[in-house]
């Protein structure tokens, strides 16, 4: 920030003020955050099952794509219905993607980060295709479908976004299923160890479905909740680097469902606030990256984790892919 | 494995016969496929180079991403500051060490977790990249050199002996690469960290210090993949450049079973995808939209290994930790 002229405290400050001091830019943030926080939990539900689901994004998309479909396209339903409706079609898809993934892991032994990699790729591009071509809007030259209609937008609550406190209430139902749950101990024992799993008879398999399934309905769920709740429309450029944003909550929050609050919110009031900071401090919103890289790197440097949680310095998240 | 192996030759044999049979319908495209083929596939193969030397000594790298983007952008950056293209390689390079010895640093001395390593690797290479890039700059390139005699031998003349420097260097540090691996005792050594520290340790190797040395060696193969994509490839540099090559490199070393050969094999392979498609939206033979034919590379990739699916198999200790005993 330096380098570029500005005080590195107006940049701070006007981060801080946008994305937490007023309430405009605090229901900015939590919009942001959002999306984040179900991506971040998909991740979660993966590592904690063993897998590194790198394909979120596509989920994501794919889940947005789908409710903003629903959104615009199914007319003269009151919103208790024409809303519960787009959502689930959010979820469904995403899960569909997810579950493709799990599928090719499962039956055919083909490595999860191969296939949610090339996933991915082919999901945007299809995506990208459909908002240019069969669902754009009419007389559009812009890749994007027409607005969701009021029937299917989210209300906000006191110009919050509501979206915001469904996805704590689903991280802490996360939380909840694998600390309370058999079928929640099950991914956890097999995400801790898969031949200990398959030797006490847990089907390693249908854990893999499930939370490939399950992570990408829950990336598809954040993917709706964006189009539905917060932008109004399918736009394919909107909701890009969301999935990998949310590796990075899930490697902040450890691998906990309930990490990923807190993660999410800081990395959304960061991101909505970058673009005020380029306007008062004349710092390029680029640093963004440079910032939750260097959180990243404080968080999980050994040294400054002990010192933050003296106790343990917490479980290991990832082996490899033998895993 | 045996099934593997008839599967791979008979693919092999299928894809040759393709080839012959429309290099004598029009030899003239069928060359120039092929050659981009290898031009495409290039920084594929490098970049799935840095994954098998990383974690054949037994640490997971995911940050090859980072790498390449880091060094074409530093490769770019310096030749258009000092309008030299080889102090450019050179410095690429050199940038693919320093993210090299950074993953070394933060996975094997201060024994993080290898995947966030490598993805704060990937972000930092990412922000600052995005942060430092300043448009409307041009850098020198390099030019193709034919190698006199074997550029007219037809069709493979062109396909390989018609490229820029970084092509043939490239691929003599591919087959080096293979080589050393499995013929010298260095590769041996290494092998053996990657599945068994334990062993290799008492048998008198340090394993910190091959592993380190593994890992900066994979950043300047890295740095070179970098070069090669912003200086010869496409002569430019932008936000996001390399657009996902680290990751599919990844896959392709994967699918090639941490073999170098295999690797380039699934790297040409992918390379000839991508080269095919590009014709057929040059001939403009259908009208397919761009999306469907960008998106063909990864179909096929997944087609192939639902297909050619075994198990695989990783080295044993990779992205485990390695704690010496203490007497």
């Amino acid at each position: 920030m330096l380098l570029q002229g500005a005080h590195p405290m107006d940049a701070y400050g006007s981060l801080f003020s946008h994305g937490f001091g007023s309430w405009a830019g605090f229901a900015k943030t939590l919009g942001k955050a959002t999306p984040l926080m179900l991506s971040g939990l998909a991740v979660t539900i993966g590592l904690r099952s063993g897998l590194f689901n790198i394909g979120v994004q596509g989920q994501l998309v794919s889940g947005a794509l789908a409710a903003g479909w629903a959104g615009y396209a199914i007319h003269g339903l009151p919103i208790y219905i024409h809303l519960p409706i787009a959502l689930l079609f959010g979820i469904a898809f995403g899960a569909l993607v997810g579950w493709i993934a799990g599928a090719l892991k499962a039956y055919r032994g083909i490595h999860e980060v191969i296939t949610t990699i090339m996933i991915n790729s082919i999901v945007l591009a299809l995506v990208d295709y459909l908002a240019g071509h069969n669902f754009q809007e009419p007389g559009q030259t812009l890749a994007r479908t027409s607005a969701v209609l009021p029937s299917a937008t989210i209300p906000k609550i006191f110009g919050l976004p509501s979206g915001f406190f469904f996805a704590v209430l689903l991280s802490w139902g996360v939380w909840w299923i694998f600390q309370r749950t058999t079928s929640g101990f099950r991914l956890d024992t097999v995400g801790r160890n898969k031949n200990a799993a398959w030797y006490a008879g847990i089907s390693v398999k249908r854990s893999v479905l499930i939370a490939m399934g399950v992570g990408g309905a829950i990336a598809g769920l954040g993917g709706a909740i964006e189009t539905l709740g917060v932008i109004g429309r399918f736009e394919p450029t909107f909701n890009t680097g969301l999935g990998f944003d949310g590796i990075t909550i899930a490697l902040l929050g450890r691998a906990n469902p309930l990490g990923v609050i807190p993660g999410a919110i800081l990395i959304g009031g960061i991101r909505g606030a970058s673009a005020s900071m380029q306007f008062d401090a004349g710092v390029a919103p680029e640093i963004v990256d440079l910032i939750l890289a260097l959180i990243l790197f404080c968080v999980t440097a050994p040294f400054l984790s002990k010192w933050l949680r003296s106790t343990e310095v917490g479980a290991k998240i990832t082996s490899g892919w033998s895993n | 494995m045996k099934r593997f192996l008839t599967f791979k030759w008979i693919l092999t044999l299928i894809l040759i016969a393709i080839t012959g049979y429309l290099y004598s319908r029009d030899g003239v495209i069928t060359t120039s496929v092929v050659a981009t083929a290898l031009i495409f596939g290039l920084p594929l193969a490098l970049a799935a180079m840095v994954g098998i030397m990383c974690e054949r000594t037994g640490i997971v790298n995911i940050g090859i991403e980072g790498t390449l983007l880091f060094s074409s952008f530093i490769g770019f950056f310096v030749a258009s500051t000092t309008n030299n293209g080889v102090f450019g390689i050179f410095s690429a390079i050199l940038a693919g060490v320093v993210t090299g010895l950074f993953l070394a640093f933060m996975s094997i001395s201060w024994k993080m977790d290898q995947i966030i390593a490598g993805t704060i690797i990937n972000i930092l290479a990412t922000g600052l990249t995005s942060f430092l890039y300043k448009q409307g700059h041009t850098a020198p390139t390099t030019s193709p050199i034919d190698i006199p005699f074997f550029s007219n031998i037809p069709f493979f003349g062109q396909v390989l002996f018609m490229n820029g420097p970084l092509v043939y260097f490239g691929l003599v540090v591919i087959f080096a690469l293979y080589v050393a691996l499995y013929h010298t005792s260095w590769g041996l050594r290494s092998r053996a960290v990657g599945e068994h520290p334990g062993s290799a340790d008492t048998a008198g190797v340090s394993v910190f210090r091959l592993r380190y040395l593994n890992v900066a060696l994979a950043g300047a193969v890295g740095g070179l993949a970098g070069a090669y994509l912003s200086l010869e490839l496409v002569g430019s540099w932008d936000r996001g450049f390399t657009a996902g090559k680290g990751f599919t490199a990844l896959a392709l070393m994967i699918f090639g079973r941490w073999n170098p050969m295999g690797a380039l094999a699934a790297a040409m392979f992918f390379g000839l995808a991508q080269a095919i498609t590009n014709q057929l939206m040059f001939a403009d033979v259908a009208h397919i939209p761009e999306q469907f034919v960008n998106m063909l590379p990864y179909v096929l990739t997944i087609v192939v290994l639902a297909i050619s699916a075994g198990k695989v198999r990783p080295p044993a200790a990779e992205g485990q930790q390695y704690e010496k005993e203490q007497a």
